[in-house]
């Protein structure tokens, strides 16, 4: 019979099957952090019971994390109270702990590939609904509620309905200045936030094929905006290019065993899906968000749609238009910025540095804008520095933060003011995600760095010739 | 952790007829730093409900008195966004133990049923004749029978059916979770392990 690969993944991780109920399903890694864990420890403590497989979870602080002065305590109490709970919590059931100043520390979903935790094949979940960004390596990855939290901790396992599935295709050659977060907002955009919702999604397509690991990442990171659980591209050479030799990553003779699992796990040509979609790259031109969620996206050059042309109720398009201060028939183009966010699970890998920066280059911060450059991990910041990309950061008015999730969600001190206006290369542009009344506009961080030099909204492709 | 039993509730309902409501809507993320499972009731809808200067806004329903019960009525595609299960945990903690839509999203759906919130699901039809129902009187009540699985407007006695699986309706009939099941066959899990692939 002809699989998907996500048949092929799921069907290997099911312990058993509940007539008329869920699967239960087999994790073969989990991934913790100081926010979503600590009522699942006390739940595991009530019931009197253990960690099942300790060495199938590690724990990493991001959530909360200042993203200056990491060396000092954490100033607000109740942060360093969740963060104090991550690390006794790990230490008592003996986890791995990645906390604040250890140099594997930073954002779940960035230092789970970059140490080879994330393997094709696998079953990974964390409560983090973001953690579909593993499916860049051909796992199924998920996020979870804390109440499976604890059942993964207790049993390795949790019990999950199987999802339909989804095959979106994008074909052809991305145009100039179009990247992999341009590609994600353009298909949520024509699926809205509810689109995938029940499904599982496998990108497929030459886009995706020619894309690196760290722009997979970045697409599959974003099913979630449109309702899926999660996102995957089957694994290939780039996919085992980049997992081999990683920390954790099998060696040797498990290597070789690995690599023979990897080998299987692609959708066979006559595998039949619930529903498929196909999109072209040269429809995609860099993405702007206008609204409050993910899937009120458009193509920078566009004017924002009237209520009528729009899926949904015109009331709730109305009520998002005025949060933002926008109007049926504005251009996105000339729009106001005063804050431009680069980091986040979304776009806090080196690419999106590489990105940022080669636009920036020769160019300087514009005075009305604050910019929070906030890399994903240590080994990011590594590699911004040692690649030369800090000096001419510097040289054009930048500084650079240390890892976190940061203003993505700003739990921490990296909040945008109420009515101002941040253009954001994260993942939600909600009402209040960057700070209460902080109105966000999604983009990639080549978009982000336009409006960093310029002040307002700008078309990325108006200021350089050739991109890096 | 075993969770409330759930059979039949009849209770009036809340309306907020807003599509899209995310999770941040439901608990806004700074309100997730509590390390225990408490007070989270007090800022559902935070930032919908109070002023900056923590005063209620009066022209939300939650502070209108006119509207109240154990019953929130949701617009389509509640519940996006985060996987944070303090959304539920909020939602159950101010008192609700059902939300009704035409739509919900995934992760918020699952961690409803793992708390003992019963996510019910009706027609975009169905959900709107009870939005007016409801905004035309609010002393409407609404009959949720999960054995029989119906929601039946009580005033004209209009009902629909929902789907929930039957391990899910047992479990909340019972007031069972998911790890008294999964313990009870941690051996075949353990089994299982020693035949993995990775």
């Amino acid at each position: 019979m002809s699989n998907t690969l996500f048949d092929k993944v799921w069907d290997k991780h099911v312990v058993r099957k509940i007539e008329g109920g869920p699967d239960v399903l087999f994790i073969d890694r989990h991934l913790i952090h100081e926010v979503t864990s600590p009522v699942a420890f006390l739940g595991l403590k009530s019931r009197g019971i253990k960690v099942l497989y300790p060495e199938r979870t590690f724990a990493t602080a991001d959530h909360n994390t200042p993203t200056i002065n990491q060396h000092l305590p954490v100033a607000d109490p109740l942060s360093a109270n969740q963060l104090k709970a991550l690390e006794t919590n790990s230490n008592e059931y003996g986890i791995s702990y990645w906390g604040l100043g250890h140099q594997k520390n930073g954002i779940v979903h960035v230092v789970g590939p970059e140490y080879g935790i994330t393997q094709p094949g696998a079953t990974i979940v964390c409560g983090d609904s973001h953690t579909s960004t593993h499916g860049a390596f051909g796992a199924i990855a998920f996020g979870i509620g804390t109440s499976e939290v604890e059942m993964v901790l207790a049993t390795q396992c949790i019990m999950q309905p199987k999802p339909k599935k989804m095959r979106i295709n994008v074909n052809g050659k991305l145009g100039f200045g179009v990247t992999p977060k341009d590609v994600a907002l353009y298909i949520i955009s024509k699926l809205t936030t509810s689109g995938a919702t029940g499904y599982f999604v496998e990108y497929a397509g030459d886009v995706f094929e020619n894309m690196s690991m760290e722009g997979r990442m970045t697409v599959c990171n974003l099913s979630i905006e449109m309702g899926a659980r999660g996102g995957m591209i089957a694994p290939d050479e780039t996919t085992i290019n980049y997992v081999k030799g990683r920390e954790f990553s099998p060696k040797g003779e498990a290597w070789d065993k690995a690599l023979a699992y990897y080998k299987t796990l692609k959708t066979d040509a006559d595998a039949v899906f619930d529903k498929e979609l196909t999109f072209k790259a040269s429809d995609i031109e860099p993405m702007i968000t206008y609204g409050t969620n993910p899937g009120m996206g458009m193509g920078i050059s566009h004017d924002i749609p009237d209520a009528a042309d729009v899926e949904g109720g015109a009331a709730t398009y109305e009520k998002s238009l005025g949060y933002m201060g926008f109007h049926e028939g504005d251009s996105m183009i000339g729009k106001q910025v005063d804050f431009v966010f680069v980091g986040s699970c979304t776009n806090g890998r080196i690419e999106d540095f590489r990105a940022f920066t080669s636009l920036v280059k020769g160019k300087h911060k514009a005075d009305n804008v604050t910019a929070w450059l906030v890399p994903g991990s240590h080994i990011v910041e590594a590699q911004i520095k040692e690649e030369g990309l800090l000096d001419i950061l510097t040289e054009a008015g930048f500084t650079l933060r240390q890892p976190g999730c940061s203003a993505c969600l700003a739990m921490n001190d990296d909040k945008v003011p109420a009515g101002k206006y941040a253009v954001s290369t994260s993942n939600r542009n909600f009402e209040g995600r960057q700070g209460p009344g902080a109105r966000t506009m999604l983009a990639s961080p080549l978009v982000a760095a336009a409006a960093a030099v310029t002040g307002v909204v700008t078309d990325p492709r108006t200021l350089i010739e050739e991109l890096v | 952790m075993a969770y409330d039993k759930f059979t039949i509730l009849k209770s009036t309902g809340v309306p907020l007829p807003i599509e899209n409501i995310d999770t941040d809507q439901i608990i806004p993320a700074r309100f997730l730093k509590a390390t225990e499972r408490v007070g989270f009731g007090d800022n559902l809808f935070r930032d919908w409900r109070y002023n900056a200067d923590n005063t209620p806004k009066k022209d939300f329903v939650l502070n209108d008195s006119t509207y109240s019960g154990e019953i929130l009525v949701g617009g389509r595609n509640f519940g996006s966004g985060s996987s944070r299960e303090h959304a539920a945990w909020a939602v159950y903690d101010y008192g609700f133990r059902c939300v009704v839509s035409s739509f919900f999203a995934d992760i918020f759906k699952n961690n409803c049923l793992n708390i003992g919130v019963l996510p019910v699901q009706v027609s975009a039809k169905f959900a709107d004749k009870i939005f007016a129902a409801i905004i035309a009187d609010p002393k409407t009540e609404l009959e949720i029978n999960l054995p029989a699985q119906t929601i039946t407007l009580v005033s004209t006695g209009e009902k629909e059916t929902f789907d929930i699986s039957h391990y899910k309706k047992d479990n909340m009939i019972n007031g069972f979770d998911d790890i008294d099941y999964l313990q009870s066959i941690k051996t075949q899990i353990q089994e299982f392990a020693e035949h993995l692939p990775l």
